[in-house]
């Protein structure tokens, strides 16, 4: 008899605990360590775990250095995450590993993706599959400090709206040594920040050309536009002397230090820029060409859903990404880490376009272009040397143009499947 | 049955008493030996599998075009002929090898000197000694980024500060194609001075002094004594400091990485030595056969010099 008690007792206790697993579905997130970052998905996990009680979500972080290989081992070793963040450049790279899986179609229409997100969600898509979708977007614009412009007789709520402008502006706010060392920068020449962006998907269009065609695997910026471009690039230190690559070490250690009136950077600066006390600053869009042509560089991580993630971690994950995608996600990513909400109905808010910080980025978002890199890091540098041999070895920028543009398709073949 | 059990347990017992008896043959040196070598399994095993495995596995890769997400394919020498092809290893092969071949003769000179006249000062030696030292236990991070500032172009570079002062024009540095090695190469040098000049000191220190009095004795100036007794003495010490500093020179990253991390490996890839190129095309690019293969080639390279090295002492001896 209490033997059968005792039996009764343990089914009973097996079944809710049985019971229980089944209610509570446990997902991982993965995600590259970064202070807002993190707190910023600490909050939204909260939220949503307050919407939907039976899910956990479970927040892993690595050294942004070791992000993309841990997700790669864990892949292999089919311990990888129901939901993780990728740069849209990783893509092609996870999906040719088998990373993610295509976003179900059900819950993610892709003519809603469409219409509701900026149109570099597109660099997401291959074959007709969406494989991720972003909470927040990154885009670029110049900083300008207002007491420089002041100083240099400019009118600090006027910055420059034209590449003639911008130049002009640049030249007045520039100081020399005697012996014609910058010590003031008109603006700050950086190739290894964001300038290279600025020359490849902004400048080389504003010249009249292409920077490349075929989804990015054919290099096009071999033209005439590419060799203006970058003569007007190089020309910005070696004839108007606005600035020096490597002034203060990096650009935008010369801006917060006062030292420069201008510098091209993007909205992940703005937490960095919000700490200067000593002047003020505005931030504006970047310079347009004569004919009024503007263009920008926008980026962005993304979410998507593992490969080997089924069943009921599926359903997690697919609400969960549903979540991160909801324009309140969105305030809360823009409030913590600056970023700009990927959707247009959460972006494009009169608040948002209003404001003097935001509005210029938001602004660049509709006519900005995102580059499909083959290999990142090797395209990046291919552009700071093509700057570095006109500025240093004195080559011409024809020749140095030509020799990038070979270099760089040389590189993006080999990175192809 | 009964005489079964019997045979059994008659059997049984000398049987028992012989397999007790042959087990004593092993000796207590056999069992001492079967007891270190059971010790000196565990590290041996950990050994070969922590370090010989992955060293082959590095062989095979390089023969392969593993990116880290598709499977391995094998494709033979190609990443060599690639390698071999490419004018960026050619440059980045000229850097390390100007990287051990000015600077390893140039630290050992400069360490020598300064062990030979510390070894003379008895005024605060150990401070000085210790100052010398202190570098050598600094993080390579740490310094290089001192340094990184030290080298910048005006107006805030320490050395172009003072070189205006005595109006000598502004130096590029490590903004520059032509002195960007030799910028890190200095800090390189000077960090791993403490080491060297410790070292060259307990080698001096080990000479007897009695040599020196004969020498003195026998009218020989200083000049003649360092020659004839100082460094042919000091000749083990300074083989040693050769092949480990050669090695370590190989092997620079830690500084180059460090100076220029916006541009790494410097303007136009100036300052890139090996090991860089190995880790960009590894963990930068992914392209891990490839990089497998520049692997094996630092690896050969090292083998070489360090063997070549080895011979000539044995040669001398």
């Amino acid at each position: 008899m209490r033997k059968s008690v005792l039996l009764a007792g343990l089914v009973a206790g097996f079944s809710t605990f049985a019971f229980n697993a089944a209610q509570a579905v446990e997902i991982e997130y993965w995600q590259y360590v970064f202070e807002t970052r993190v707190k910023a998905m600490d909050q939204l996990i909260a939220d949503f775990q307050t919407k939907n009680p039976d899910i956990t979500v479970k927040q892993v972080t690595f050294p942004y250095a070791d992000y993309q290989t841990r997700v790669i081992a864990a892949n292999m070793a089919s311990n990888g995450p129901d939901v993780m963040q990728l740069f849209y450049g990783w893509l092609d790279k996870f999906v040719a590993g088998g990373i993610l899986q295509p976003l179900p179609a059900d819950t993610f229409p892709h003519d809603k993706i469409e219409k509701d997100f900026f149109p570099i969600v597109s660099a997401m898509k291959r074959d007709d599959n969406y494989y991720g979708l972003p909470t927040a977007v990154r885009s670029l614009a110049v900083f300008y400090n207002k007491k420089l412009f002041t100083e240099a007789g400019l009118d600090p709520n006027k910055p420059p709206q034209t590449l003639d402008e911008f130049v002009a502006a640049a030249e007045k706010i520039a100081k020399h040594d005697a012996t014609g060392n910058v010590t003031v920068a008109g603006s700050t020449l950086d190739m290894t920040g964001q300038d290279h962006q600025w020359w490849r998907e902004v400048l080389v269009r504003q010249f009249g050309g292409e920077p490349y065609t075929d989804n990015d695997t054919k290099v096009a910026y071999n033209s005439d536009a590419g060799v203006q471009a970058l003569k007007f690039y190089t020309s910005l230190q070696t004839e108007k002397k606005i600035g020096a690559a490597g002034f203060m070490d990096e650009g935008q250690a010369a801006f917060r230090a006062g030292k420069a009136g201008m510098t091209i950077d993007g909205t992940f600066r703005l937490g960095a820029f919000s700490t200067i006390k000593d002047f003020e600053w505005g931030v504006t869009e970047l310079p347009a060409n004569k004919d009024g042509l503007r263009s920008n560089y926008a980026s962005y991580f993304a979410n998507g859903i593992g490969a080997k993630t089924s069943g009921e971690e599926l359903e997690a994950s697919k609400k969960f990404l549903t979540y991160l995608t909801s324009p309140e996600a969105m305030a809360i990513w823009l409030k913590v880490v600056g970023e700009l909400p990927a959707l247009r109905s959460a972006a494009l808010t009169d608040a948002n376009l209003k404001d003097p910080i935001y509005g210029p980025f938001l602004k660049g978002l509709d006519y900005a272009h995102t580059t499909m890199f083959k290999d990142e890091l090797g395209q990046r540098q291919n552009a700071i040397d093509m700057v570095n041999r006109v500025l240093l070895e004195g080559q011409s920028p024809e020749d140095s143009l030509k020799q990038a543009a070979e270099a760089e398709q040389e590189m993006i073949d080999a990175a192809m499947p | 049955m009964d005489t079964d059990n019997l045979q059994g347990a008659a059997s049984g017992r000398p049987g028992g008493t012989a397999a007790a008896m042959p087990a004593d043959p092993l000796s207590m040196r056999t069992k001492r030996l079967l007891w270190v070598w059971g010790f000196l399994a565990i590290p041996v095993l950990f050994y070969a599998v922590i370090r010989f495995y992955p060293t082959f596995q590095a062989f095979y890769l390089s023969m392969t075009n593993w990116d880290l997400v598709r499977p391995a394919k094998f494709v033979g020498f190609a990443n060599y002929v690639k390698l071999f092809k490419d004018p960026q290893f050619w440059k980045v092969f000229r850097n390390t090898f100007t990287y051990l071949i000015i600077g390893t003769p140039l630290s050992l000179l400069i360490a020598f000197t300064v062990a030979f006249f510390l070894d003379r000062v008895r005024f605060m030696h150990n401070f000085i000694r210790a100052l010398y030292f202190l570098p050598y236990l600094t993080t390579a991070a740490a310094m290089a980024w001192v340094w990184r500032w030290f080298y910048q172009p005006p107006p805030i570079g320490v050395i172009n500060d003072l070189l205006a002062l005595i109006g000598i024009p502004q130096q590029p540095f490590i903004r520059s194609t032509d002195q960007a090695l030799f910028s890190i190469m200095v800090t390189a040098i000077w960090a791993g001075l403490g080491f060297q000049v410790i070292i060259f000191m307990a080698g001096l220190r080990a000479i007897p002094t009695t040599f020196y009095e004969a020498a003195r004795i026998d009218g020989l100036g200083e000049w003649a004594i360092l020659r004839k007794i100082t460094l042919p003495l000091l000749k083990p010490t300074t083989v040693f400091l050769v092949v480990f500093s050669s090695i370590a020179f190989l092997r620079i990253f830690d500084q180059v990485y460090n100076m220029t991390t916006n541009d790494p490996g410097g303007p136009l890839g100036s300052t890139k030595p090996l090991v860089l190129m190995i880790y960009q095309t590894a963990f930068g690019s992914y392209a891990m056969g490839y990089a497998a293969a520049q692997t094996v080639v630092l690896f050969t390279i090292l083998l070489i010099v360090s063997l070549l090295q080895l011979w000539i002492l044995r040669e001398k001896k």
